[in-house]
């Protein structure tokens, strides 16, 4: 079994509705519920946008905001253990589905 | 002997050897010494079963290695020492290890120059050297590609299997994509690489005999191909209409069409046994104008079904003129969106010709739109040929 994280590209930009995030949130418990089923859930998590964020630098000094101004920023992910590549774009093609953003799958190194 | 072996083996001894040691480079360089061994153990004749031969030895020269890197209590190496040791090399009586290396080098995660690259390099023994210059590109850029591909493969751990059947149907597409891909580049002026490709094919059409996109495949190499001493003249590019059909090699265009008849008895059509029996119907006329254009046209409607892009129905409007005529065509062209297309003008211009209207604005942008030589030097010569008269 080999690890992977499955993260979800996430335009900058608005967020869509109340009643549509409500389509997905329900949709994604029940992806979830199916990676776990299958043994092959390790974590996942959704986060604030980079608005949230606080970068710390190599000489101690933090800033407030992303690093670097993107188009797109990590808006979620998922930590899976799973056979081999194939197994992990499965899901993340269920995922990139079921959310409409597109998800990148990398390999753990080591 | 031993080029021959080399050639015709390379591709199975490393897909075995990937299998039995689960690392495409040390398959690779296990068999590459195997090789090397054999020039001096061949010396006074090969073995009874060359292949076996190469790939026992390179599968004692990989575990050697491995137990190296094991003493170096390398927990990868013991693993993958534990599973080579005790793995067989016979192949399974369903499946050659050859189809798990063509769709592993043609998985979807690896971008298309990397999958031509590495399935040329691994299933046609070709040297990363040889690749570079058939592709015209700097050996170290081709060299880099095929280990960037192959480290991709290792780290992102691309399986080595066939598809499921579910996954069949999308992952083949690719695989015959690729193959195609490597054919077309060849066309124009590069026969050998045109040659690979039609190895590969073949190969394919042996392992995925109940495939009848890999029959269709291969039917639409070999008519193509069938016209290559026809289809130039002192460098000139001569299109179809205009062979010498008389030069077309008519054991190609045999084989072809034998193809296409058990892909139209299979009844199970795709794009690539569409284009072949289009190619089929050419190969079978004597002359351009005994050409049966209706059955053309018929496989151009069925082919723009599978594919309804406009470069299709630009090709559909080629016969949709012998059939119904130029006016008739033209109203099928003009609206395509193929602006940036070359073909796309020099249909037009010639649609325009033959209703006698100016042609010369298509014509120039026909002759702006390629950078080919040889297709300028033939576009031009139209264009002039149409003013002459």
């Amino acid at each position: 079994m080999s690890h992977y994280l499955l993260d979800i590209w996430q335009p900058a930009g608005g967020t869509p509705e109340p009643a549509e995030l409500a389509v997905i949130g329900a949709r994604l418990d029940a992806l979830n519920a199916e990676i776990r089923a299958a043994g092959e859930f390790v974590f996942a998590a959704g986060l604030h946008s980079p608005d949230a964020a606080t970068v710390v630098r190599p000489d101690g000094l933090v800033t407030d905001g992303p690093y670097v101004e993107g188009k797109e920023f990590v808006g979620g992910f998922w930590i899976l253990d799973v056979p081999d590549l194939d197994v992990a774009l499965e899901w993340a093609r269920r995922a990139a589905a079921v959310i409409g953003l597109p998800v990148e799958v990398r390999p753990f190194a080591g | 002997m031993i080029e021959q072996v080399y050639r015709e083996q390379y591709g199975r001894a490393v897909a075995i050897l990937t299998r039995v040691v689960g690392s495409i480079d040390l398959a690779e360089d296990a068999v590459q010494e195997a090789f090397a061994a054999a020039a001096t153990a061949w010396a006074d004749g090969p073995p009874p079963s060359p292949v076996g031969w190469i790939v026992t030895t390179a599968r004692n020269r990989a575990i050697d290695h491995l137990r190296r890197e094991a003493a170096r209590a390398d927990k990868l190496a013991q693993a993958a020492l534990l599973h080579a040791a005790a793995g067989p090399t016979e192949e399974g009586p369903v499946r050659d290890d050859r189809l798990r290396l063509i769709f592993t080098c043609c998985h979807p995660a690896l971008n298309r120059p990397a999958q031509v690259a590495l399935t040329l390099r691994l299933l046609g023994g070709l040297s990363t050297a040889e690749i570079a210059r058939l592709f015209l590109v700097p050996e170290p850029t081709m060299a880099a590609r095929v280990t960037r591909a192959k480290a991709k493969i290792r780290d992102a751990r691309i399986p080595y299997r066939v598809p499921a059947d579910a996954d069949l149907p999308e992952r083949l597409r690719s695989v015959l994509a690729v193959l195609y891909l490597v054919f077309t580049e060849g066309w124009h002026d590069r026969p050998a690489l045109a040659g690979e490709a039609v190895r590969l094919a073949r190969l394919l059409r042996e392992l995925m005999p109940d495939e009848p996109e890999v029959a269709g495949l291969l039917a639409l190499m070999l008519l193509t191909e069938s016209r290559r001493p026809a289809r130039s003249v002192e460098g000139r590019l001569v299109p179809l209409a205009g062979q010498d059909r008389s030069r077309w090699d008519r054991a190609l265009i045999q084989e072809g069409q034998e193809l296409v008849r058990g892909c139209v008895r299979r009844g199970r059509p795709g794009t690539y046994q569409l284009q072949a029996a289009i190619a089929a119907v050419h190969s079978a006329a004597p002359s351009v104008a005994a050409t049966d254009w209706a059955a053309v046209l018929t496989l151009y409607d069925q082919l723009a079904r599978h594919d309804p892009g406009p470069v299709v129905r630009l090709h559909r409007a080629v016969a949709l003129a012998e059939v119904a005529g130029p006016a008739a065509a033209l109203a099928e062209v003009e609206p395509l969106a193929l602006e940036s297309y070359h073909l796309f003008h020099a249909v037009r211009a010639d649609l325009l010709e033959r209703l006698g209207r100016d042609a010369g604005d298509a014509w120039e942008r026909a002759i702006a739109g390629t950078d080919d030589p040889a297709e300028r030097a033939h576009l031009r010569a139209r264009r002039d040929a149409r003013r002459g008269t």
